[in-house]
């Protein structure tokens, strides 16, 4: 009876973005001609016909409570006629069709809290995603990793002091859903998983825990009399990739889940070609509340990269230029062994030439 | 009111600082919602413990087998019983975003209240695939937000082995830099695939993203498994005005160490007005009473990077469409893979060409669905089976623009290599 009342869903599909268009931006949808950046967080866009808009970008936790959300609102409707879009990296943009409401915006948001900025050479919000707040494989918390670092580059959000743009991303296990970026923090576990042998049989399809492994160290066995799984712990690289579809193999470790940081990562086609980040440091502590030491290096590498780097040089072309063992130089990181790679593919990642600078 | 909050002595630590606070968020919820109060007590565990305490299940809507990621407790008592019995379930609707992401104030209140109604109160914009994450409701209530969403217009999105949310970027709405138009791609495409978004039954999850330009402000190459990326076939367009305005602010050694320095495939030079070539692969643009800035679109590759710095004095060409590129994604399991060029270009002008791109996704997809591995990303699935056989599979013919260069090893049977050069000679010749 009461599935017959249940509602059967309209399957709609993605929405038609017209409704939501700020009307100068549907007036001239496809006839743009260039823009500028007025000041930083602030972009002004003019067509082809003359017409012009200014969209001001503003900094959000990305996890927002409904007062937050209206807030946000009751801004867009007092200055940007009612519309707002967002950015990949969870900024807010307010479209202004009249030019002096920009200032008067500006001061609204920052005044309500909202940093302006995140546009052109600046470091922008950093693309996180769920952690400990509702992720069931997180090996830390996202919103409070990217709080505490947004603290403290508050500056460099509402600057364009960059040599580029700056993106950042932070990742709670080896997945990586934050993805790609000029800095990225990952977990990076550095024990096998802890197997709760009691659980396994139940709660796991065995054959595809096994072929989950990139390095076929899991393989079926009875434990105590119980069909369970091992690892083989020589081989394993404690990537955790057997951990989603088998809860009861324990990666997560309070201890000994580090955090790794990447770096050179790059999106655009724009110079070179897409860039693959890479690993420059591993084995920080998981800290919370505020991820100090983190924190701490992703710092010093901006602040290496800030005042080294040439305009347009994001940190991939930086390093090209100045090239790895500088890189490791400047920064002090220390080059370990476990920096040169060995999967598959890995010798593409050696240095093939005598191109070496003295 | 709420019952009484828990101590956080750790989460409180994060509503310091100049950055907005989701703390601060939770806490204004916690006011009135018994729910948000455990929401942070079992938050701040995972603090105080480091360890994440969210274990999946099944919670659905009715007719659908994805779009809900179910989340269950396990802090739990000796006797089995939730130490945060408020916050017992956790689950979050995934919802698809307009394309660009572009909303007016009316729908986000309404989002607002339907949230407020039915769920913890708590909207990220957006996650990591784009979807607007309605996070944290009852099994009890998962319906009821999601009937109260999908009356507003919106739909789930993808979870599981199914085709995934997509994304796309600002676009044609705000962007001279946009090549096609990527909410009417992303939406035909998209909604051409509802099945297969909500009945998860493919091989495993599928990406589709779409970006206006090389820019790839959707950063698709890396993590989408079918990325279309606008670009151009004809010149670099100039304007004079907006260069010498450039130049004027600018100066030689900007444009030199930023501009021509900086072009990948040094297609660009500064020349004596005079000496600027005439032929029809040439954009050329005077930057004062002497020098003109003279681009070889022949060597150009469309990297964006000139038209970046030189906004509006260069510009995108007009014979649009997209490059499309196949098999991006992350690390697990056999390691980081970009998305390679499938289509080198396809035009993005007219319905029949849109028609085109979306037959293309569902060949694309056919193919996936028939020939991967569980649990294999089209990435590994190329890597395992060589791009030919792809190729061939979604009877794509072969273009050079798809490698970087030709194979390295001989180690390959080549005794078809005489009717493969006839195949091609005699194309050449039809042609």
């Amino acid at each position: 009876m009461a599935q017959a009342q249940m509602r059967r869903a309209i399957e709609s599909g993605v929405p038609d973005n017209k409704q939501y268009l700020h009307p100068k931006l549907a007036k001239n949808y496809g006839n743009w001609k260039y823009h500028d950046r007025p000041r930083p967080g602030v972009l002004h866009h003019v067509s082809h016909d003359g017409d012009e808009v200014w969209s001001v970008r503003a900094g959000t936790q990305r996890q927002m409570d409904v007062w937050t959300i209206r807030k946000l609102c009751d801004i867009a409707d007092k200055y940007a006629e009612g519309h707002v879009r967002f950015t990949i990296r969870s900024n807010i943009e307010f479209m202004v069709g009249d030019e002096s409401k920009v200032a008067p915006l500006i001061v609204e948001l920052e005044k309500s809290g909202f940093p302006v900025g995140g546009t052109g050479n600046s470091v922008s919000m950093i693309a996180h995603t769920q952690g400990w707040l509702h992720c069931d494989i997180p090996g830390t918390d996202a919103s409070g990793v990217v709080k505490a670092l947004m603290d403290d580059l508050y500056d460099e959000f509402r600057r364009e002091e960059m040599p580029n743009r700056v993106h950042l991303s932070t990742s709670c296990c080896e997945i990586n859903c934050g993805g790609q970026a000029d800095i990225a923090i990952i977990i990076q576990h550095t024990k096998p998983p802890v197997i709760n042998h009691d659980l396994v049989a139940n709660a796991c399809e065995r054959p595809t825990v096994v072929a989950r492994c990139p390095v076929a160290a899991i393989r079926p066995a009875l434990v105590n009399g119980k069909p369970s799984l091992e690892v083989d712990e020589k081989k394993c690289i404690c990537c955790g990739a057997c951990y989603p579809p088998c809860p009861p193999m324990q990666i997560n470790d309070p201890e000994h889940s580090k955090l790794a940081i990447w770096i050179g990562g790059k999106n655009s086609n724009a110079r070179g070609k897409p860039t693959f980040m890479k690993l420059v440091a591993s084995g920080l502590p998981n800290n919370p509340p505020r991820w100090t030491e983190v924190g701490e290096m992703v710092k010093n590498i901006l602040h290496v990269y800030k005042n080294d780097a040439r305009p347009w040089e994001r940190m991939s072309d930086w390093v090209e230029r100045i090239g790895w063992p500088r890189f490791f130089e400047k920064t002090g990181l220390p080059f370990t062994k476990y920096l040169i790679d060995d999967w598959r593919g890995a010798r593409v990642n050696l240095n093939a030439s005598t191109h070496i600078r003295f | 009111m709420a019952k009484k909050m828990h101590a956080t002595p750790n989460l409180d630590q994060l509503e310091s600082g100049p950055w907005p606070s989701f703390v601060t968020g939770l806490k204004r919820l916690a006011q009135d919602k018994d729910y948000v109060v455990d929401v942070l007590g079992h938050l701040e565990h995972s603090y105080q413990t480091r360890k994440g305490y969210w274990k999946g299940g099944t919670v659905g809507v009715l007719g659908y087998g994805g779009g809900i990621i179910p989340r269950f407790t396990e802090i739990k008592d000796e006797a089995g019983k939730p130490v945060f019995p408020d916050a017992a379930e956790f689950h979050t609707l995934r919802v698809m975003p307009p394309p660009g992401m572009h909303y007016n104030t009316d729908i986000l209140r309404k989002f607002c209240d339907v949230w407020e109604e039915h769920g913890s109160g708590l909207i990220a914009f957006h996650g990591q695939s784009g979807d607007i994450m309605f996070q944290g409701a009852t099994t009890e209530n998962v319906q009821k937000a999601f009937d109260g969403i999908n009356e507003l217009g919106f739909d789930l999105g993808g979870a599981g082995p199914a085709v995934r949310t997509s994304m796309s970027c600002v676009g044609a709405a705000r962007c001279e830099q946009s090549c096609y138009d990527e909410a009417k791609a992303h939406r035909q495409v998209l909604n051409t695939f509802l099945d297969d978004i909500h009945r998860p039954a493919l091989p495993y999850k599928f990406k589709f993203k779409f970006s206006g330009c090389p820019n790839d402000c959707m950063n698709s190459i890396q993590r989408a498994d079918m990325a279309v990326i606008g670009t151009w076939r004809d010149n670099i367009r100039t304007d004079e005005v907006l260069a010498k305005k450039w130049f004027a602010k600018h100066g030689m050694d900007e444009l030199v160490n930023d501009v021509v320095a900086r072009c990948p495939t040094k297609a660009i030079q500064i020349k004596d007005i005079s000496k600027v070539r005439k032929d029809g692969h040439i954009s050329s643009v005077a930057l004062n009473a002497e020098k003109a800035l003279e681009i070889d679109n022949k060597d150009c590759v469309r990297c964006m990077h000139c038209i970046n710095v030189m906004t509006g004095a260069l510009a995108t060409g007009t014979d649009k469409g997209a490059t499309v590129l196949v098999g991006g994604k992350r690390t697990l399991k056999i390691g980081d893979l970009m998305g390679t060029v499938v289509i080198p270009f396809m035009s993005l002008k007219n319905e029949e060409d849109y028609q085109q791109l979306v037959d293309l996704g569902q060949k694309i997809i056919d193919f996936f669905a028939e020939n991967a591995l569980e649990h294999e990303r089209t990435g590994e699935m190329i890597e395992r089976i060589g791009l030919v056989n792809f190729l061939e599979g979604i009877e794509v013919d072969i273009d050079a623009n798809m490698v970087a260069t030709p194979r390295t090893n001989p180690y390959v049977r080549m005794d078809g290599w005489d009717d493969e050069v006839a195949k091609i000679n005699a194309q050449k010749a039809a042609a």
